[in-house]
C-alpha cells in the first residue's frame, strides 16, 4: 500500500475520532456536569434534564457512539481498501 | 424452601456451573492462557468484559453510593462507562493490531526499553493487587452475611474457586466462566430491580420507573408526599425536608465532580485487565465492536443502578420514618394504606452492624434525617446489651433531646437517629421491599459472581505480567535475538505458578485487609490514568514520541499521583491544602496532564525513535494484516 493512501486514511480516521469525541464530551462533561444546573430547569416526563444526562442519558449515547464508530470505520476502511 | 436452603442451592448451582465450564475450557498453550487463543466472538467477549469490569463494588456498593449522594453519584456512572468510549476509539483497535499479549508488551516494544517495560509491569501488579484485595473482601462479606460462615472461611472458599478456573483455564477458562457470571449477575440485579420498580412506580423497567410517578402516599416526617408525584420530585422534596441537599443538587461541587469523572474515565481506559480484553478478539474490527458490546452489557446494569438507588432511598424513608421500633421489628407495624410494614430485616442488619438506631428523644420511634445519629466518628460502637425497645445499644455518647415527632414535624427540623451503611442498599433492599426469598438468594449468587469474575481477571493480569513480561521478556531473554528463551511449557509453568502466588496474596489481603481498601481504589484509577493512558495514546498517535519522553512522562505521572494520594489520604494532609481544591480521588486527571506535558517536552530535546519503531507505529495504524496475535 502506498504512503499517500495510508496518510489519507489516517487523516480521515482522526477526523472521525474527533467528531465522535466531541459528542462524548458534550453529553457527559457538558450536559451532565457543566451545564447541569441550566438543563435541570428543563423537565420531560419526570426527569430533570441535566440530572438525566448524568445518571442515564450519557450512558445510552456512549453505547450508540461506539457502534456508530465501528460502522463508520468499516466504511472508511473499505474506501481506502485497508480492511482486513 | 427456607431462605438459607435457597441461598445454598443458588450459590452451589452457580459454582458448579463455573467449575464445569473451567474444566471444559482448559488452556493448552500460552496463547490460550493469555488471550484465550485470540478467537473469542465479539459478543461473548463483550459479555465477559462486562463481567470482568463490574466488580463487587459495582454490584454491592454503587447503588448505595448513588442513593446517598444523589446527583454526584453520576460521576461513577459516567466515569465507569465513558472510559469505554475512549477505549474503543483510541486504544482497542490499535492494540489489537499490535497483536501481542499484554500492556507491558506494548510499552516495552513501542518504547524499545526494558526500563519502560519494568515500570509497566510494576504498575500492572500494583494496580491489580489494590483492586483484587477489595474483591476478595467482597466475597467474604457476601459469604458471611448470606451464608452465616465466617468472613475468612468465605475468602478461602472464594480463593479455591478462582484457583480452579484461573489456574487451569487461564484467559480461556476465565472468559467462558465470565460469560456465565455475567448472566448470573445481570439476572440477579435486574429481577429485584424490576420488582422494586413495579412496587414504587408501577413501571416494569427500572430505567423508566426512574422517571415515573410514585405509586403510594408516604409521610417523610415533615409532610405528606402524595401518590402520583414524580419519583425525582418526591425524593428532592422529602430529603430536603429532612435536612439533606436535594437529590438532584451537587454536594461536592461541579469542579470536583468534573475531575472525579475524568479520572475514572481515563483510569478505566488505562486499566490493564480491561485493555487486555481487546487482545482476545480475532480481528481489529472485532476489537471495536467488542468494546461496543461490552459497554452495552455494562449499561444494562448501570442504567438500572441509579433507579435502584432512588427507589431504595424513597423506600427507606417510607418504611422507617416515625415507625414504632418494637412493633416494626415484630412485624406488626403498618403502612399508611394498611399493609404490613415488616421490619424483620432491620433486626437482621442491625445484628450485622450495618444499621443502628439511637433513640435520642426516647419516644420509641425511629427518625431518619441528615446528620450523624451517633457521636464520635459517626459509627456505632456496639456493646453487648439491648435497650428498652430491644435495640442494640452502643458505647457512643447519646446527645439526647426532647422534641417529639409532632414537634419536629411542626418545626420542620427532624433529628437523625439512624445509622445506615451504604452497602445495605443493594444487599437489604429486597428484604426492605418485602420481596420473595428466592430473589434474596439471587442477590447472594449475583454478588459472588461479580466479585469472582473481577478477581479472576485481575489475577490473570498479574500472572501474565510476571510470567510473560518479567520472566519471558526481561529475565530469560536471549540477548541476541531479543526473544524469550523460555519454552512454551516453561512459560506456562511460570504463568500457573504466579497465578497461585497471586491468589494466595490476594486471599491474604482479603483476610487481613490493609484497613483502607476503599481509599486505595482511588489509587488504582489515579495511577492507571496517570501512567498507562497517556503512554499508550502517544505511542499510537504521536510517532515522534521516544523512550526518553515516555519514561519521563510515566514517572512524572506516577510519582505526582502517588505522592498526592499518599500525602492526603494516608499522612493526614489537610483538605485546605488540596491543589486547586481537587480531592485525591480526582487527582489522576492532573497526573495525566503532567504526563502529557513532560513527555512531549522531553521528546523534543532527545533523539527520535529508531526507524523500526516508527514503522511499527505505521503498521498498527492500518487494520489490514492483523492476523492472529503472536508471542514474538
Amino acid at each position: 500500500m502506498n504512503q499517500e493512501v495510508a496518510q489519507a486514511y489516517w487523516k480521515e480516521n482522526i477526523a472521525t475520532i474527533i467528531k465522535l469525541l466531541v459528542v462524548w464530551f458534550v453529553v457527559s462533561f457538558g450536559c451532565g456536569i457543566l451545564f447541569r444546573d441550566a438543563l435541570n430547569s428543563i423537565e420531560f416526563a419526570g426527569y430533570k434534564l441535566g440530572f438525566w444526562f448524568a445518571q442515564q442519558g450519557a450512558m445510552y449515547i456512549f453505547v450508540i457512539l461506539i457502534f456508530v464508530y465501528a460502522k463508520m470505520m468499516e466504511k472508511i476502511e473499505e474506501k481506502y481498501d485497508v480492511h482486513e | 424452601m427456607g431462605l438459607q436452603a435457597l441461598i445454598y442451592l443458588f450459590v452451589g448451582l452457580s459454582f458448579a456451573l463455573y467449575i464445569g465450564i473451567a474444566i471444559w475450557a482448559r488452556a493448552g498453550s500460552t496463547k490460550e492462557f493469555y488471550i484465550a487463543g485470540g478467537g473469542v466472538h465479539p459478543v461473548l467477549n463483550g459479555m465477559a468484559t462486562g463481567a470482568d469490569w463490574m466488580s463487587a463494588a459495582s454490584f454491592i456498593s454503587l447503588a448505595g453510593i448513588i442513593s446517598m449522594q444523589g446527583n454526584d453519584g453520576g460521576a461513577y456512572l459516567m466515569g465507569w462507562t465513558g472510559g469505554y468510549v475512549l477505549l474503543a476509539l483510541l486504544l482497542a483497535p490499535y492494540l489489537r493490531k499490535f497483536g501481542k499479549f499484554t500492556v507491558p508488551d506494548f510499552v516495552g516494544d513501542r518504547y524499545y526499553s526494558d526500563l519502560a517495560r519494568v515500570v509497566a509491569v510494576i504498575c500492572v501488579i500494583f494496580i491489580s493487587f489494590t483492586y483484587v484485595a477489595g474483591q476478595m473482601r467482597g466475597v467474604g462479606i457476601v459469604f458471611s452475611r448470606f451464608m452465616q460462615v465466617d468472613i475468612n472461611t468465605g475468602v478461602i472458599i472464594g480463593m479455591a474457586i478462582v484457583f480452579v478456573y484461573a489456574v487451569l483455564g487461564g484467559m480461556k477458562g476465565i472468559t467462558y466462566t465470565q460469560v456465565a457470571q455475567y448472566c448470573v449477575m445481570i439476572f440477579a440485579f435486574t429481577v429485584p430491580a424490576i420488582f422494586l420498580s413495579l412496587q414504587v412506580t408501577d413501571t416494569f423497567l427500572p430505567q423508566l420507573g426512574f422517571g415515573s410517578k410514585v405509586a403510594f402516599h408516604f409521610d417523610d416526617g415533615v409532610r405528606m408526599i402524595d401518590k402520583g408525584t414524580y419519583l425525582i420530585h418526591a425524593l428532592d422534596q422529602s430529603i430536603k425536608d429532612l435536612g439533606f441537599k436535594a437529590y438532584t443538587d451537587s454536594i461536592s461541587g461541579t469542579f470536583n465532580v468534573f475531575m472525579l469523572t475524568a479520572a475514572l474515565m481515563l483510569g478505566t481506559a488505562g486499566l490493564p485487565h480491561v485493555i487486555v480484553r481487546f487482545f482476545t478478539t480475532p480481528t481489529v474490527k472485532g476489537a471495536r465492536i467488542s468494546a461496543g458490546w461490552a459497554l452495552l452489557f455494562i449499561a444494562i446494569m448501570y442504567t438500572s443502578i441509579p433507579a435502584v438507588g432512588a427507589f431504595a432511598r424513597l423506600n427507606l424513608i417510607k418504611n422507617v420514618q416515625n415507625v414504632d421500633y418494637q412493633a416494626f421489628s415484630k412485624g406488626e407495624a403498618k403502612h399508611l394504606d394498611g399493609t404490613i410494614n415488616n421490619g424483620a430485616w432491620f433486626k437482621t442488619w442491625e445484628q450485622s452492624g450495618l444499621l443502628a438506631w439511637n433513640d435520642r428523644n426516647g419516644d420509641g420511634k425511629i427518625q431518619y434525617a441528615a446528620g450523624a445519629a451517633f457521636e464520635g466518628n459517626g459509627k456505632p460502637q456496639f456493646i453487648d446489651k439491648l435497650g428498652a425497645h430491644g435495640e442494640r445499644l452502643t458505647a457512643n455518647p447519646k446527645p439526647a433531646h426532647t422534641a417529639s415527632a409532632e414537634q419536629m414535624r411542626a418545626s420542620g427540623k427532624v433529628v437523625n437517629e439512624l445509622y445506615v451503611d451504604n452497602d445495605i442498599i443493594v444487599l437489604a433492599n429486597p428484604e426492605i421491599a418485602g420481596l420473595p426469598n428466592w430473589v434474596i438468594a439471587l442477590i447472594a449468587a449475583g454478588g459472588l459472581a461479580a466479585a469472582l469474575s473481577t478477581a479472576a481477571g485481575l489475577l490473570l493480569a498479574i500472572a501474565t505480567a510476571v510470567s510473560h513480561d518479567l520472566m519471558g521478556k526481561v529475565f530469560y531473554r536471549d540477548a541476541k535475538t531479543g526473544l524469550s528463551k523460555l519454552s512454551e511449557k516453561a512459560e506456562m509453568r511460570w504463568a500457573r505458578l504466579s497465578s497461585v502466588v497471586a491468589i494466595v496474596v490476594a486471599g491474604y489481603l482479603g483476610i487481613y485487609p490493609p484497613g483502607f481498601v476503599a481509599q486505595v481504589v482511588a489509587f488504582a484509577f489515579g495511577l492507571a490514568a496517570a501512567s498507562f493512558f497517556p503512554a499508550i495514546i502517544m505511542g499510537i498517535f504521536y510517532k515522534r514520541m521516544n523512550k526518553e519522553g515516555a519514561i519521563a512522562g510515566m514517572l512524572t505521572g506516577l510519582i505526582f499521583t502517588f505522592g498526592y494520594i499518599i500525602y492526603f489520604v494516608f499522612m493526614g494532609g489537610n483538605k485546605a491544602d488540596y491543589l486547586f481544591g481537587i480531592a485525591p480521588t480526582g487527582i489522576g486527571t492532573i497526573g495525566m496532564i503532567l504526563h502529557f506535558i513532560v513527555a512531549y517536552v522531553v521528546a523534543q530535546i532527545t533523539p527520535p525513535p529508531p526507524k523500526e519503531v516508527q514503522e511499527m507505529v505505521e503498521m498498527i495504524r492500518i487494520p489490514r494484516g492483523a492476523g492472529s496475535a503472536s508471542a514474538h
